[in-house]
């Protein structure tokens, strides 16, 4: 800082501490804004800008870019556009039924929740789907689904039934991937309620367990509202994961079968800009848009409550 | 503590949730047992039918030999690493200051720059794709392994930092305030006051980063596309091509592939948990 040439004074300290002080945040902050500005922020706005163009990503030989200003056009071309409303549907049930995750975490969480030998083991054991790379899980409930040999019909031939090949028939393979993301996600909401139940006030389970509540009664009245800041973030996960789901899509049906039958907004986006049938970089932009729109409801929710609670402290 | 701990129940009861235990986690897990099964039986077995019984040879130690030396998955695993660790290293780096700054200062636009990396770090993959894409190919970096690390230090910087500030926020402001009073420059209380109480939130990020960049696929083939930059879960889709219906092999990859998180999982579990539930639940 230039300021160090200054006599050191009495008198000159506290300015010179105060500019430092004035000065030192936004040095600190310059790196880390610079990096997210040029990948996260610009790109977002540029990704606006290109949904209203026609482009297939390429540039002229002179480096000007091929792309024709279109307006609205591709917005509209998705509203009459059914492979994007199976899409759109394919999302909303993913939404729904990946929230199944959330009680799911908590059944095994309470299971869990308990010190017998070895259950610490037991407790990674269970988490360990959530460490393990979405392909990986795609991969593995791709051939537990396979309709030769593929366990799941196997089981179901030990009773008198099947085979049903899950991911080869449109009305069942997007529950089959929506099935195997739960397996991974159900984990992650586990360890959130195994942390939030370590934090349960134990004084207040004693004096409602002498009033006789127990059970069920115990859970929802008593446990349950000490598990809220768990329940939220098991909420915000979950949702921004089954908005963001592609890999088990991608690996495990390729939107297949048929027309993007498994398809969601992610995947679609993905096939329409960068698939072998030809770049479509703004009707892809377009699709991004939206989805990035229904994020922003859950993003405004999110942060809404964080400037509560900072201004609540 | 509920449920009612296990030692004050019935005896009964005790004796069922010991046997249940176990059965629980096999049920659980089956999808990946059976993997494991397949990755140690020959390749004849899937020849003849024998899916589920008993492994004609065992074949193991060939299968995971094979994996090794008849494919490029020591190219993809390495990709992979030198993929995950510099951007650890750089969304760690980066994120220590960033929530340094908005821990430490109040200043305008401090909660407005906090809720800007916040929401940055929720937004869906898509709306950043064909802009990222684009500028990683200007930069002649497409299809690099450094294109791919520079845009994940640059997204993961959102969630470290929505984890560092809180962290820093809950740190005792008087040792800040007791190295101003003695004069001490700002960088120099970042360096040595801050920093050293910055170590566990620093392995808790480490490790989680370096999950959630190992298990990355959709950057992974948006950014890439040959053997010599593509990490690990990209490559295994060619793998699987390379070995397409030999599935004692593309079962023994897929474990291989899972491996890495999975022990760096094991052996900093303690930091892991706390990563994931400190960052989220204050």
């Amino acid at each position: 800082m230039t300021m160090t040439a200054m006599p050191e004074t009495e008198i000159a300290a506290p300015p010179r501490r105060f500019r430092q002080q004035a000065i030192a945040p936004w040095l600190f902050l310059l790196p880390g804004l610079l990096f997210f500005s040029v990948y996260v922020i610009v790109p977002i706005i540029q990704s606006f800008q290109i949904s209203f163009y026609d482009w297939n990503g390429l540039d002229r030989p002179d480096g000007t870019s091929t792309a024709v200003y279109v307006g609205l056009e591709n917005y509209r071309d998705l509203w009459d556009d059914p492979d994007f409303w199976t899409s759109l549907r394919n999302n909303a049930i993913w939404l729904v039924l990946y929230l199944l995750a959330i009680p799911g975490g908590l059944f095994i969480a309470l299971f869990l929740n308990q010190t017998v030998t070895g259950i610490r083991l037991y407790k990674s054991l269970f988490f360990f789907p959530f460490v393990i790379s979405q392909v990986v899980v795609g991969l593995v409930f791709t051939w537990f689904y396979d309709p030769t040999f593929g366990m799941i019909n196997e089981l179901l031939g030990l009773v008198g039934l099947g085979p049903v090949n899950i991911l080869g028939d449109t009305r069942y393979a997007t529950y089959g991937i929506i099935a195997a993301g739960l397996w991974p996600q159900t984990a992650y909401c586990m360890i959130l309620y195994l942390t939030g139940l370590n934090a349960v006030d134990p004084e207040q389970i004693e004096a409602a367990r002498l009033d006789g509540a127990k059970g069920p009664k115990m859970l929802w009245y008593v446990v349950l509202p000490q598990l809220r800041p768990a329940t939220f973030i098991a909420f915000v996960v979950t949702v921004i994961g089954a908005l963001r789901s592609f890999d088990l899509i991608s690996i495990m049906t390729d939107g297949g079968p048929g027309f993007y039958s498994t398809s969601v907004l992610a995947f679609y986006m993905w096939d329409v800009a960068l698939s072998e049938f030809g770049f479509r970089m703004g009707y892809g932009s377009a699709i991004a848009v939206i989805l990035f729109l229904i994020m922003l409801i859950y993003i405004a929710g999110f942060l809404w409550k964080m400037y509560r609670d900072e201004k609540g402290v | 503590m509920f449920p009612t701990p296990i030692a004050k129940t019935s005896r009964t009861w005790q004796l069922t949730y010991q046997t249940l235990l176990p059965v629980a986690m096999v049920l659980w897990l089956l999808p990946l047992l059976a993997v494991m099964w397949f990755s140690i039986k020959p390749g004849a077995d899937f020849t003849t039918g024998n899916y589920w019984g008993l492994p004609s040879s065992f074949e193991g130690f060939a299968n995971y030999f094979l994996v090794f030396t008849g494919s490029d998955m020591p190219r993809y695993l390495w990709n992979s690493v030198m993929i995950t660790v510099p951007t650890v290293a750089g969304a760690v780096a980066l994120s220590c200051m960033t929530g340094f700054a908005l821990g430490v200062y109040r200043f305008k636009g401090n909660l407005l720059i906090f809720f800007m990396f916040v929401a940055g770090n929720f937004v869906p993959f898509q709306i950043l794709m064909v802009p990222v894409r684009d500028l990683t190919l200007d930069m002649g970096l497409y299809d690099t392994r450094i294109g791919l690390v520079l845009f994940h230090i640059a997204f993961q910087t959102g969630f470290c930092t929505l984890f560092m500030r809180n962290f820093i926020r809950a740190l005792p402001r008087e040792l800040i305030e007791a190295a101003r009073v003695e004069g001490v420059s700002e960088w120099r209380i970042f360096w040595y006051v801050v920093l050293p109480l910055m170590r566990p939130a620093i392995a808790a990020l480490a490790v989680l980063i370096f999950t959630f960049i190992w298990n990355d696929y959709f950057w992974a083939v948006v950014l890439t596309q040959s053997p010599e930059s593509q990490p690990v879960t990209a490559g295994i889709t060619s793998f699987n091509a390379q070995y397409r219906a030999m599935y004692h092999l593309m079962s023994a990859g897929s474990i291989v592939a899972a491996i890495p998180p999975v022990a760096m999982f094991f052996a900093m579990q303690k930091h892991f948990i706390a990563g994931l539930t400190l960052g989220a639940v204050k």
